[in-house]
């Protein structure tokens, strides 16, 4: 008995230090005003290295760069950040740090901070679910610039040294569908398949809006051209997991599909399609030196140009965008290493048409009149631009005709399920 | 003993119990000779001056008074849950399973947050954290020992068990609780109310120290002062004596493993409520296992693995830190901590032992009879 007045004793004390020390709840605003006050502001600005150099040196020499990374140079989506981050450094001369394996954790914003306490003027990270932990460092560091590459936040957080930054890697990868497709058509013009059996597979990671963008914007670039084609889609459950993608990508080409393309990271998929002989597109980097045979073209994100901007705005005591997004022009995003060993002929003049088309406007990845869901074209939709964590849509996304990505904010928002493209999977996590 | 035996160059003999002085003297050799061999191959391997190392490593730690709370806070948790294995282990109940409780109680404390977030004060969320961190731990050091006292399981095995299946338990719930939908991570829970979120005393980084030095004083007269540590003991030394004396094994089995996995749950609510703000299959980070290695350095003494816990926090900080400066990547602190390690650990073994050659084994023999 004594026992247990000594206990609820000690509960209903812990309940008044808890309640004390507890924070008062803001009251929510309303849903309509907070959407009303987003502010977006979306450039693809670069900044011109020599004259920064030769005007800024002395700037510059005080301007010191932390960057995180969630793995190492083993992961081939570190790794592209990661030399795009030396590579700007040393463009500019500016000193850097480099923090490699920070978890999506605590650990992140430890680090961030740890870095702002070590003199760095701009600290960068660059996965998704660092940016809880960056938003936590930017607001007790408000001198220092924090940028995180894709990124959903910085709009609707409203800090000024807050930023997010994307590519429009739906161009480079609607490129590369183009390439996918020519290839199709060879194949069908060559008798090894027919029209009917020109099915593609896609190895994706998560099934978010990055991946679903990209899977799409493919398949609508092999569409362009070879307009029998669909597409199978599994998903790894992972960003970087040898295994689930070598045997996702098996899947595919059991599941008969004649062409695979990956938003996956490891070698896992090209080598299963060297070993299948089945043409591949790669992402974040050639994989020809490993797979001569099936190599077709990789895309990917040239991180350069953002981080010198970066650098540059803040040697130069600019505003930073709060959101970026780089594109074909900015040399941002990139075809790179076409096979031509593979490749269908003329693959190369076709993807150069292409590429104008695109910069030019003429021609729209994601236009409205390509597609249909459910069997029917789509005139409206609410894409889910602003994050308050209701995943309902505010923000219209069918402009002028087309789906009008990476426009208000730099990552991708693009999640419609359009016909033509099968999902095996869906449910990891 | 027979003196014509031919006497092998050097044998192993067993060391008479060494006083204090002597046997921390050796541990401060092999931490010295440690620090010097990671000198050596960082600057065989970078070209570093092996003082701006042990700076390095310093600076690492203690660098900066972020550094040093961080530091003192990780050590804390480490603490924490070695000093929660520690009654099992001196019961000779090998629970190496303080992963498992502690991502199990981190896993009850987040499904407080993300359940009750809006539906309760905040108070009384977060004393049902604490209840069902505990609760949870408990259960997940309950398990095994029940095995163990009706079938006599081996506990090494089971409580090992124990662990991957809190993982794969929360590998689920990270997918039924992911946010955004599809990223397969539940990211900061409750950003914007803070409910159920641990309070801050002083600063951030405080509350999981007080806590760790209140159990480290709570253990230390709980093993050596109290009835349960007396029980526990003489069950350690052997269960036939425990038997003899009339003591209820099994309960004092059963008991001492709630108390383990209850505090390892301590831990986990710690994690997920007072630091991380969110839980992951890793948010543990093997602490559960190297809590084993602060425990055994320290003896079982809940004093001495302040000492060890902190040590072994400051390597592997230090070591990071390194691997940050130079530009060589997590595994080259990997290598140092492992290096660090295999000294500590090793000089036990000459605090055990003594090696003696050919020469001097007969003087030996004749100092021992």
């Amino acid at each position: 008995m004594k026992k247990m007045r000594a206990l609820l004793l000690a509960l209903a004390m812990l309940v008044a230090l808890c309640s004390c020390g507890s924070k008062k709840e803001e009251p929510a605003p309303e849903v309509e005003d907070r959407d009303a006050a987003v502010v977006f502001e979306n450039s693809s600005e670069t900044v011109d290295v020599t004259a920064l150099v030769k005007d800024y040196a002395d700037q510059l020499s005080k301007t010191k760069v932390g960057f995180i990374f969630l793995h190492d140079e083993n992961s081939t989506y570190d790794n592209n950040f990661m030399a795009a981050g030396i590579e700007a450094c040393d463009s500019l001369g500016v000193e850097y740090i480099l923090k490699t394996n920070i978890p999506e954790g605590q650990e992140c914003y430890e680090a961030a901070c740890d870095l702002a306490d070590s003199g760095c003027n701009i600290v960068f990270a660059d996965s998704f679910g660092h940016e809880a932990y960056m938003i936590q460092a930017a607001k007790e560091y408000t001198d220092v610039q924090f940028c995180h590459a894709t990124g959903v936040k910085a709009h609707t957080e409203g800090l000024s040294n807050y930023h997010n930054a994307f590519a429009s890697i739906y161009e480079a990868r609607y490129l590369a569908g183009v390439a996918a497709g020519l290839k199709l058509n060879e194949m069908i013009d060559d008798g090894k398949i027919t029209a009917e059996e020109a099915k593609m597979g896609y190895v994706g990671a998560y099934t978010y809006a990055e991946v679903i963008s990209g899977y799409t914007s493919f398949y609508l670039g092999a569409k362009s051209v070879c307009p029998t084609v669909t597409v199978d889609v599994t998903f790894a459950g992972s960003g970087y997991d040898e295994t689930a993608e070598k045997e996702g990508a098996q899947k595919l080409i059991d599941n008969g599909g004649v062409l695979i393309s990956q938003h996956a990271d490891s070698m896992g998929a090209p080598t299963a399609c060297e070993t299948a002989g089945v043409p591949n597109v790669s992402y974040n980097g050639s994989t020809i030196a490993a797979c001569p045979n099936t190599f077709l073209v990789s895309s990917r994100i040239n991180w350069v140009p953002y981080m010198q901007y970066m650098i540059g705005k803040t040697a130069m005591s600019e505003k930073i965008s709060t959101d970026w997004t780089g594109n074909l022009e900015t040399a941002s995003v990139q075809l790179t290493d076409l096979n031509e060993a593979v490749a269908a002929a003329g693959t190369a003049e076709k993807l150069a048409e292409v590429s104008k088309k695109l910069s030019s406007g003429e021609v729209k990845v994601f236009d409205a009149a390509t597609f249909t869901v459910n069997g029917e074209k789509v005139s409206t939709y609410l894409a889910d631009i602003n994050d308050w964590g209701d995943y309902t849509g505010e923000t219209e996304a069918i402009v002028n005709g087309a789906f009008a990505e990476s426009s208000n904010r730099s990552a991708p928002a693009f999640d419609l399920r359009i016909d033509g493209i099968t999902l095996l999977d869906e449910f990891y996590g | 003993m027979n003196n014509n035996t031919r006497e092998p160059l050097i044998h192993v003999v067993k060391r008479k119990a060494l006083p204090w002085y002597k046997a921390w003297a050796i541990r401060g050799i092999a931490i010295l000779a440690a620090l010097i061999v990671c000198a050596v191959i960082t600057a065989i391997v970078t070209g570093y001056n092996p003082i701006k190392v042990y700076a390095t490593m310093l600076s690492g730690a203690f660098g900066s008074a972020r550094r040093c709370w961080v530091t003192f806070q990780n050590t804390a948790i480490l603490l924490i849950i070695a000093l929660a294995l520690t009654p099992a282990f001196k019961m000779k109940f090998w629970n190496i399973g303080g992963e498992g409780q502690a991502l199990i109680g981190g896993l009850a404390a987040a499904a407080c947050m993300v359940c009750l977030g809006d539906k309760l004060p905040n108070g009384l969320i977060i004393v049902l954290m604490l209840i069902s961190g505990l609760v949870a731990g408990a259960l997940w050091g309950l398990i095994p020992a029940l095995f163990k006292v009706k079938w006599n399981t081996n506990e090494t095995l089971s409580t090992l068990m124990m662990n991957y299946i809190a993982i794969q338990l929360v590998a689920y719930y990270t997918v039924v609780w992911e946010s955004p939908k599809g990223s397969g991570k539940i990211g900061v829970i409750n950003p914007n109310t803070m409910s159920g979120w641990l309070p801050e005393i002083g600063n951030k980084y405080l509350l999981p120290i007080l806590v760790s030095v209140l159990i480290t004083a709570f253990m230390y007269v709980y093993i050596k002062y109290s009835k349960h540590g007396y029980e526990i003991r003489v069950v350690g030394e052997s269960v036939a004596t425990a038997k003899y004396v009339g003591m209820k094994v099994n309960l004092i089995v059963i008991r001492t493993m709630l108390l383990s996995g209850a505090l390892c749950g301590l831990a986990g609510v710690l994690l997920v409520g007072g630091i991380n703000h969110t839980i992951t299959t890793t948010i543990v980070n093997n602490q559960g296992f190297t809590g084993v290695l602060v425990s055994w350095l320290a003896k079982f003494n809940p004093a001495a693995m302040i000492a060890t816990s902190l040590l072994i926090v400051f390597f592997g900080r230090g070591a990071g830190e390194i691997s940050s400066v130079v530009g060589l990547n997590e595994s080259f602190s990997d290598i140092l901590t492992g290096l660090i390690l295999f000294f500590i650990i090793g000089c036990e073994f000459f605090i055990t032992y003594k090696v003696v050659f050919r020469k001097n084994a007969r003087k030996e023999e004749t100092n021992h009879d």
